[in-house]
């Protein structure tokens, strides 16, 4: 499955889609990942025949599919507004594909009341969509658009009115069948964390554009782009101009005149503007840590918040108000108190040097 | 398990009464305030609607005229029978002419002549006739009274006769209070007091005495006269005649003295009177007197309420005999509902069958197309039903438009051309036109709330367009097809002005019928009982409706 250059606009006035290139592989789970109105959902229906690109291929094992009318691209689809059928019962939902592929009765029966039980509604196959709560609905779309089978499918938000109990246990689920079937899954969410524990690759989405694509952990620990490091995830940004780059360690200068170390990402020269960003839990405050001739930088605690398992610590760096760290709970940890000054510093390969966009 | 469910007993609310009554309480300001904020509507809905409805099935059975305009008659006739073939006796003659004459001095013989009319066809002209001359039947009578004693034909002796004292004291005063009144310029509408009989005269007398208080009263009624100025009109002696000739001097003598010595030369003389036939009287009139069918046709409708007009909509007719067939020829109303039905069906599938692409184009399109579109549909909305009707009638003739067009491109003979105005087709082809917004618009209004996501969940599920529509888009916009139904036929079956313009005679429906019983002959009850028998058919089809389709499966949007 490639999208080769693909755009897409729905009114000739603004693209909606802008260059989109992915390619997806056989058995893969792909995320798409962004904020509303990025275009993911546009994106799958172009994938599903619905939408034709403006320009550009879609190409399913080579063959351009632009063609294909939708029903014969065999590709099982869970709307976000799940698009039950309303005037039949949970069980004609789920047979409807089977009756137009003519799987015999007794097949059909089996296959559909195997998948309401994947999805644990095997007690609901007489009711009404109607008569479903949201998240039934979800699961009933869910198991619709695999009880044919598809080689591929797509989800759109398919957990999205989900309790976070449930929502786990089917984010779970959907991965497990996915790779138990071998199904190439695209699947799209809101939620980072979804994403991150489901999927093989993520491909973030902002603007009608790819900002990047890699697995869960290259997109955590990696982000290429300022977007991508404040989507995903919590992240500290400072601003500042780089001053020299060596031996691919960029020294910062921040905007109050303070100099830190960072990995240079998308600066390549002295001058640039940059917004440098590092996890919260990667800063480091205890020194004996860090390198003697690492940089370090002053602090002054503002707020310490106790969340159990980690404290979370809010300081004022460089006039960034905003500044957290986050640090274990463990015995030789020690509490920070509000009013008091520490100096903190990381590793350079934490701190990345990002666009200043 | 909570407090409220374990208790027996009434649930009682915090203040100690019992849950059900405080909640009753509650409600009760709610309910009387939307009473009152649909009292407007519901006042207005019982006044225009409610009470014609009312009125109307009270008309399609109601028949009082007979007996109120000929009580004596209908009376008489109750022991004759009509089987015998032969004219009633002279008694129900006698009976007729009270009756007639008061009738025609109230106009009103005319109007039962047309309505007896509608059950046997003569009877209008034989009441006109007769009602001229009926003031007249019993002058030879008057006149041999006259004779006897010239004072018979004054006012004054009929007051001494049969006027009761205390009514003429009364008449006295109220006139002095009028002249009174007049007199000092003052307006005085009090009404005079209605002639009384003097006690014991009826039982002696009883026909003239009944027949002079009708007389009586009528000229206080009709004339505001005061009978006491009034020479009675013949009939009264008709009934003297026939009132003298029965009774014996012993009757006579229980009238009071004054009486006496008015009646006794009469009464003396009558068995020498020459005597006329009545029955000859009313024969001179009009020969159809003799006719058993027409007593007879009084005699059946004489009840106050009659199934005639119910039994007349149905091809039927009530006959002295019992429910019988109308003749063959004037058999019509029966196939008049079939093809009205019929027509109306046809109207309804071909609004759907044209209604339902237009309305799936219409909710498929972006909003500012569909906008425009829909104005189109409603165009004939805004142009008067009548323009609409008249350019079917245009294009449709023989040497319309359309026939033009087929002759110029030579699909049909310049000398065959397509007849289809003032038949069935024109009709149907012009409603089908005048009603397909309202097929439209329930469909469009539905199709416009089913999400297109449904469709392509059905095509990625593996459907073919067809399948989609057929399996997935279609069964949603049933509700719509069946509301649009529902407009449609029942606007159709009660459609008046197409069919009368467009209908020549095998495109009607019964709604013109109905109109032209209302208009034209004036045949009202009729008119009610086919418009009840239209009502009931739809609300039947209704019901039908519901019970194959369900009500709940409809939806305007
Ligand atoms: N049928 C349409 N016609 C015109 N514009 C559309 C249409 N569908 C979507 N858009 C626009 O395209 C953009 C992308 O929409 P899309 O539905 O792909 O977003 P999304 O990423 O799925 O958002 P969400 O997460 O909220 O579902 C939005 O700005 C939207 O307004
Ligand atoms: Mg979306």
């Amino acid at each position: 499955m490639v999208f080769d250059r693909v755009q897409k606009s729905y009114d000739g006035e603004t693209l909606v889609v802008k260059d989109l290139n992915l390619s997806i592989g056989r058995g893969e789970f792909l995320t798409m990942l962004g904020p509303s109105g990025s275009g993911k959902t546009t994106c799958l229906m172009m994938l599903a025949g619905f939408e034709t690109a403006t320009h550009g291929d879609i190409l399913l094992d080579g063959q351009p599919i632009n063609n294909i009318p939708p029903h014969k691209r065999g590709i099982g689809m869970v709307f976000q507004n799940y698009a039950l059928f309303p005037h039949m019962t949970v069980a004609e939902n789920l047979a409807f594909p089977l009756e137009v592929r003519k799987v015999g009765k007794s097949e059909r029966e089996e296959k559909v009341n195997r998948a309401l039980d994947m999805v644990q509604m095997g007690a609901f196959g007489g009711r009404r969509p109607a008569q479903l709560s949201g998240g039934q609905q979800q699961r009933i779309a869910l198991a619709r658009a695999l009880v044919f089978e598809p080689e591929l499918v797509l989800m759109d938000e398919p957990l999205g009115a989900l309790d976070k109990q449930l929502r786990e246990h089917m984010q779970f689920e959907i991965t497990r069948l996915a790779h138990n079937l071998g199904i190439t899954t695209v699947y799209v969410t809101h939620d980072q964390t979804e994403a991150l524990t489901m999927s093989d690759r993520v491909a973030v989405f902002n603007d009608g554009r790819i900002q990047q694509l890699a697995p869960p952990d290259e997109l955590y620990e990696q982000p290429q782009n300022s977007f991508v490091a404040q989507f995903i995830g919590e992240n500290n940004t400072l601003m500042g101009t780089v001053k020299e780059i060596t031996n691919g360690v960029a020294l910062v200068e921040l905007d109050d005149g303070e100099v830190i170390d960072a990995k240079p990402v998308n600066v390549s020269k002295p001058g640039d503007r940059t917004l440098v960003s590092i996890r919260p839990e990667r800063v480091e405050i205890n020194k004996d840590r860090l390198s003697p001739d690492a940089h370090l930088i002053h602090a002054e605690v503002l707020e310490f918040i106790y969340m159990g398992d980690i404290y979370r610590t809010r300081l004022r760096v460089a006039g960034n108000d905003e500044f957290v760290i986050k640090t274990r709970n463990a015995p030789d940890q020690r509490r920070l108190k509000p009013g008091e000054h520490i100096e903190i510093g990381w590793l350079p390969d934490d701190c990345r040097a990002l666009d200043a966009r | 398990m909570s407090d409220a469910a374990s208790q027996t007993g009434p649930v009682l609310s915090a203040d100690g009464k019992p849950l059900k009554r405080s909640l009753q309480r509650a409600l009760r300001a709610q309910k009387l305030r939307a009473l009152a904020l649909i009292a407007p509507l519901l006042i207005f809905i019982l006044v225009t609607f409610i009470a014609p409805i009312a009125d109307m099935l009270f008309r399609s059975v109601e028949n009082q005229i007979v007996s109120d305009t000929l009580p004596r008659t209908t009376r008489a006739l109750q022991d004759w029978d009509h089987k015998a073939g032969q004219p009633p006796s002279e008694d129900v003659f006698a009976a007729f002419t009270y009756d007639l004459v008061a009738a025609a001095e109230r106009k009103e013989h005319t109007r039962l002549g047309t309505r007896l009319n509608y059950e046997m066809t003569g009877i209008s002209s034989l009441f006109r006739k007769t009602g001229r001359r009926v003031d007249d039947f019993g002058e030879t009578y008057m006149d041999q009274f006259t004779q006897v004693d010239p004072a018979l034909e004054r006012p004054e002796t009929w007051m001494t006769l049969m006027a009761a004292p205390d009514w003429q004291a009364d008449y006295a005063a109220w006139d002095a209070a009028r002249v009174a009144a007049n007199k000092a310029g003052r307006d005085f509408d009090q009404p005079a007091p209605l002639f009384r009989l003097k006690a014991g005269v009826a039982e002696v007398l009883p026909e003239t005495a009944d027949a002079y208080a009708e007389f009586a009263r009528l000229a206080q009624t009709e004339n505001a006269d005061n009978p006491a100025d009034e020479e009675p009109w013949p009939p009264v002696f008709l009934a003297l005649y026939r009132d003298l000739i029965h009774v014996g001097p012993g009757a006579i003598g229980r009238l009071d003295d004054a009486s006496q010595a008015i009646l006794a030369p009469a009464h003396d003389a009558v068995e020498t009177f020459e005597t006329v036939d009545l029955v000859d009287l009313y024969l001179d009139a009009d020969e159809d007197w003799q006719n058993p069918q027409v007593w007879a046709t009084i005699q059946a409708f004489a009840p106050a309420y009659t199934p005639g007009y119910f039994l007349s909509s149905v091809d039927l007719k009530q006959t002295p005999d019992g429910v019988a067939a109308q003749p063959e020829d004037q058999r019509i109303y029966v196939m008049l509902f079939q093809r009205t039905l019929f027509m109306s069906l046809v109207i309804m599938g071909s609004c759907v069958l044209l209604g339902y692409p237009i309305a799936y184009l219409l909710s498929n399109l972006p909003m500012r197309t569909s906008n425009v579109l829909l104005i189109l549909v409603l165009l004939p909305f805004w142009t008067s039903l009548l323009v609409r009707t008249s350019a079917w009638k245009v294009l449709l003739q023989q040497q319309g438009v359309i026939n033009d067009v087929l002759v110029w491109m030579g699909i049909v003979a310049d000398d065959a051309r397509l007849v289809m105005i003032n038949n069935q087709f024109g009709t149907i082809v012009a409603m089908t036109h005048i009603l397909l917004p309202f097929m439209i618009l329930p469909l469009y209004s539905v199709m416009k709330t089913i999400p297109p996501s449904y469709v392509r969940a059905a095509k990625s599920l593996g459907a073919t367009n067809w399948t989609a529509f057929w399996r997935v888009y279609f069964p949603q916009s049933v509700p719509g097809i069946g509301a649009g139904c529902i407009l449609v036929f029942i606007l159709a079956i009660g459609y008046y002005i197409t069919p009368e313009l467009v209908g020549g005679t095998t495109g009607t429906f019964i709604s013109n019928r109905i109109a032209y019983h209302i208009s034209s002959s004036l045949n009202w009850g009729l008119a009610a009982a086919l418009g009840t028998i239209l009502l009931a058919v739809v609300l039947i089809l209704y019901w039908l409706y519901d019970r194959i389709v369900g009500i709940d499966n409809v939806s305007l949007g």
